[in-house]
């Protein structure tokens, strides 16, 4: 009987066999997929096993973790001012995931990151609780909440950029939500996620970065940035060879202005009085791939990474002759974000240099060791420094002269400069059209804040009203106003 | 002057007992386990566990207990089976502890019956009955040739053992298997008993019919068929797993017993015609049950794709069994090579049976890759040590009952391990020594008391021969 036993002991030798293949196979060839699979919990569970580290604004935390006392996930997110902040900070729910900071530094912020092997090893074996790195952005509070009280119950956004740098010093957007309303797993947030997504007016939107706009007339200063650039334009006094009444290439229709005395304007003077002629006719005498060269050397046509992605902004690099002049006044296809406007703001007030806008200043480890600077970093030069000076002129002209004087912060020893914009959308114009400003404040030691607004269909407001000037532009002035204090 | 002439074939040369051998190995399998004990607790509460002492003394009396009867009256047993059990059993209450500390557990049967009770005492008790079994079985068991005995009366008892779930009042109905029997207040399963007596009643059998059933066969396209009358019990047997198929739904026990029998069948007889008309008939019943069973066909759909049928499914029982899949599935991968360390994974997401049928996924998360394939490997020591001692025995009855014993061991491993990593569609039963249950763990030390009762004849030296009068001095008469 001994051959047949010796044939079923191999038998069973391959049973366990392919048991171990098949564990091999499950364990190790298959891990990463199925650790990453979407049903599997334990990337959550993990996320709130331990205190999360914040996000932290001029010092001190906007995020906060409280033991949910919880058997699935120990720690919930709580924010502070949750509304105001939730452009920044994005949410991290145990429910709905997490966005934004939130979910790009959840390495960090939980603690789970590589580059804090070091200190997880070490606190095992100092036996401390395993903890998440902070998170230190570059928001500034005073600016974040002038631009947030600012705005109140209209419907907009507000990005503001330190233009020597790239700081983003301020990004609100309106109607928010509170990311802690969502941030558990029970029924009630459920409801609130629900009600949240269901709202017509979309609080969940961050429009400073995700949403485009089409910007109307702040475009102007990129039309008159490439008509300097281009040589089309030489003195920025001098009269252009502009009739009222200037057609729009490839059609019969007359180019209308909303302000008199255009023509032949000069280029300071329309841009004070926001001619539309003048610009569309400048854009077209520059032609459309100058347009679209100068347009993305500002940051159109592609996202930024802040590091939360923004969407891209559009400059048609298709559009036909009369496209492209109406393009040049902010029409047509043109469309942006406040981010890109606000971008558009500090390259100039920093002397024709862009600089890479970007909101995590620093990530720190549980024990306050620096992980990571990020130093601010060029990206582009879209104008020379004196052409940049001469648009600064122009913008200064346009809130003393012109029609942003709702900007003006009469401070001593301060200039700032800014543009107006009502832009006309939906079809044949009949939705209410948006309010924009763009703006910057500029001492001798250069410009301290650039600020873009936009205010979206203001409910309330009469029709006549909406103007950039009127609406956006003491939202502008209000977060300059507190970026100069903070200043000191 | 004398001469001693030998005329036994076998030497009365001392063979080495190997108990200290086995001592020095029961002393890592208690240490091992209450090591991974201290682990569970300061991963969890980050302090020494309190029940340290008491679980360890616990198991190392129980340990030295079994480690003295078989000194004592089994010395030549092998020396590997003792600790590798000790070592299971003792790993297993640790896992077992580890879960009841679970809060996610806890909750769950705090939501469903208002009540949380730790498994881990339970055990522990099962596991000293579970000796209390081994000791037994040594001590009552003087040679296991006495089994032989009862070939018949085994035949009938595992029936009456199979079939008691059927009994209306007796059995339970729990999550859709009926193969639990409630006697004054305890569960009980009567198949792993049933597995134990079947092994004897087929070494009975076949031992007497072995030569029938191999010789008197006719030769047809290679293959020795056996004649009719002598299919009768094959085709008994195939029957009998059916049927608990179909009216017990479990799937691991009939395949057990059927593979079981299979093997015995071959090795009896030496003729692999058997194996193939056993293969044939397994596929046979496979494919009747599969396609009328629902039970069984929302295994199989659980293991074709669990991810794919979660979203699919829309049959509750259906989707439960994927959620299930799936679950283990995902506790597997998050192990990775070394695993998350005891008392650090999720594997309770798994929620019901985690740690019954699928505590191998416990094992999985928390130790790893590097754990199960220990874990394999441990059981497949405790499979070869069965099938040497099957090798070893001199009496056709131990072999068989030996290799059946060893070979249900085997596939059951296989069945349960393949079945929780995804090989093979979920039977259902549990992981021998380590899971929680008291059927389990009672039946399982029998299995290892009469594997050690068969080693220890199988590996006696030989008595020393009775002196024969042919060797009696002869008086020479001189002259």
């Amino acid at each position: 009987m001994n051959k047949p036993l010796r044939r079923v002991a191999i038998f069973c030798g391959l049973l366990i066999l392919a048991l171990l293949l098949r564990d091999n196979w499950v364990q190790f060839v298959r891990a990463d997929e199925l650790n990453a699979h979407p049903k599997n919990t334990r990337v959550r569970i993990e996320r709130y096993a331990n205190e999360r580290g914040n996000i932290i604004v001029d010092g001190k935390p906007i995020t906060g973790s409280v033991d949910s006392k919880d058997e699935y996930f120990k720690y919930k997110r709580t924010y502070t001012d949750g509304p105001m902040w939730a452009p920044v900070t994005g949410y991290a729910s145990q429910a709905y995931d997490a966005n934004q900071i939130e979910k790009i530094e959840d390495g960090i912020l939980t603690g789970n990151d590589d580059r804090l092997f070091f200190d997880r090893t070490l606190a095992m074996f100092t036996g401390e609780k395993k903890k998440g790195g902070d998170v230190v952005t570059t928001l500034s509070g005073a600016a974040q909440k002038a631009a947030f009280e600012g705005l109140g119950s209209k419907t907009g956004a507000v990005v503001a950029i330190e233009p020597k740098t790239g700081k983003i010093l301020a990004m609100a957007s309106t109607p928010s939500y509170d990311p802690t309303s969502f941030a558990g797993y029970s029924r009630k947030d459920e409801k609130a996620w629900v009600a949240l997504e269901k709202d017509k007016s979309k609080p969940k939107l961050n429009r400073a970065i995700r949403e485009i706009y089409p910007p109307g007339s702040v475009f102007k200063v990129v039309t008159a940035a490439a008509a300097l650039e281009n040589g089309k334009v030489k003195d920025i006094n001098a009269a252009t060879d502009t009739p009222e009444g200037w057609k729009i290439p490839l059609s019969r229709v007359p180019m209308k202005n909303h302000a008199s005395g255009c023509a032949d304007a000069s280029l300071k003077r329309a841009l004070d009085i926001s001619c539309n002629s003048v610009f569309a006719k400048l854009g077209d005498d520059v032609g459309r791939d100058k347009m679209v060269e100068m347009a993305e050397k500002f940051g159109f046509n592609a996202e930024q990474f802040t590091p939360v992605r923004s969407s891209a902004s559009v400059y048609d690099k298709t559009a036909d002759r009369g496209g492209n002049a109406l393009s040049s006044i902010g029409q047509f296809n043109t469309a942006t974000t406040p981010l890109q406007m606000a971008m558009v703001t500090a390259a100039i007030a920093n002397d024709g240099k862009l600089m890479k806008p970007y909101m995590i200043d620093e990530l720190r480890a549980p024990n306050v060791d620096l992980l990571k600077k990020t130093e601010p970093e060029e990206m582009s030069r879209p104008v020379s420094q004196e052409n940049a000076q001469l648009l600064q002129q122009m913008m200064e002209s346009v809130v003393t002269n012109g029609t942003g004087g709702n900007a003006d912060l009469n401070m001593d020893g301060v200039k700032v400069g800014g543009k107006t914009g009502t832009a006309q959308h939906g079809a044949k114009n009949a939705k209410r059209p948006y309010a924009w400003f763009i703006s910057y404040a500029k001492t001798a030691e250069g410009s301290p804040v650039a600020v873009a607004v936009v205010v979206e269909d203001s409910a309330g407001t009469d029709r006549e009203d909406i103007s950039g000037g009127g609406l956006a532009a003491p939202i502008a002035k209000a977060v300059m106003k507190a970026v100069l204090k903070t200043r000191g | 002057m004398s001469v001693v002439t030998n005329t036994t074939t076998i030497g009365a040369i001392e063979a080495p007992s190997r108990r200290n051998t086995e001592l020095a190995l029961l002393a890592f399998a208690v240490v091992i386990p209450v090591f991974a004990y201290l682990n569970v607790g300061l991963a969890i509460d980050g302090k020494v566990p309190a029940g340290m002492a008491g679980y360890g003394l616990g198991l190392a009396l129980l340990a030295g207990v079994a480690h003295l009867v078989v000194r004592k009256w089994a010395p030549y047993a092998d020396p590997l089976l003792l600790p590798l059990a000790t070592l299971l059993n003792g790993m297993g209450l640790v896992l077992i502890w580890r879960l009841d500390q679970s809060p996610r557990l806890i909750a769950t049967s705090m939501s469903r019956y208002n009540s949380f009770s730790p498994d881990a005492p339970s055990q522990m008790m099962y596991s000293a009955i579970g000796i209390a079994m081994f000791v037994g079985v040594l001590l009552l068991l003087k040679d296991h040739r006495v089994l032989q005995r009862y070939t018949y009366i085994s035949m009938a008892v595992s029936l009456v053992l199979l079939l008691l779930p059927l009994v209306p009042g007796l059995g339970t109905d729990v999550f859709g298997a009926k193969i639990w029997i409630n006697v004054g207040g305890f569960s009980i399963q009567p198949g792993e008993f049933a597995k134990l007596v079947l092994a004897v009643f087929f070494s009975g059998y076949l031992m007497v019919k072995r030569d029938a059933l191999a010789l008197a066969s006719r030769r047809f396209m290679g293959l020795y068929l056996p004649r009719g009358r002598d299919l009768g019990p094959i085709l008994t047997i195939w029957a009998v797993s059916l049927l608990i198929l179909v009216f017990e739904n479990d799937l691991g026990t009939s395949l057990l017993f059927f593979g079981m029998f299979v093997i015995m069948l071959y090795v009896a007889t030496e003729r692999t015609s058997w194996i193939v008309m056993g293969l044939l008939m397994a596929v046979a019943g496979a494919v009747i049950v599969g396609s009328t069973a629902s039970h069984v066909q929302s295994r199989v759909a659980a293991w074709l794709d669990p991810f794919e049928c979660l979203e699919t499914a829309t049959d509750p029982n259906m989707l439960n069994a994927c959620d299930q899949m799936t679950q283990v599935l995902m506790s597997f991968g998050s192990g990775g090579i070394l695993g998350t360390g005891l008392g650090q994974g999720n594997s309770d997401l798994i929620g019901f049976a985690a740690n019954s049928d699928f505590i191998f996924a416990t094992v999985g998360e928390e130790l790893g890759l590097a754990g199960v394939m220990v874990f394999l490997l441990l059981y497949g020591l405790i499979v070869e040590r069965g099938v040497r001692t099957a090798l070893a025995a001199r009496d056709p009855f131990g072999k068989l009952l030996a290799m059946g014993l060893s070979g249900a061991f085997a596939l059951q491993i296989f069945v349960v391990a393949g079945g929780v990593m995804g090989l093979i569609p979920l039977t259902g039963m549990t992981m021998p020594f380590l899971a929680y249950g008291g059927s389990s763990v009672i039946a399982n030390w029998a299995l290892i008391g009469i594997l050690i009762r068969i080693s220890d004849t199988a590996r006696r030296p030989a008595p020393a021969p009775a002196p024969s009068p042919d060797a009696e001095m002869t008086q020479v008469v001189r002259p």
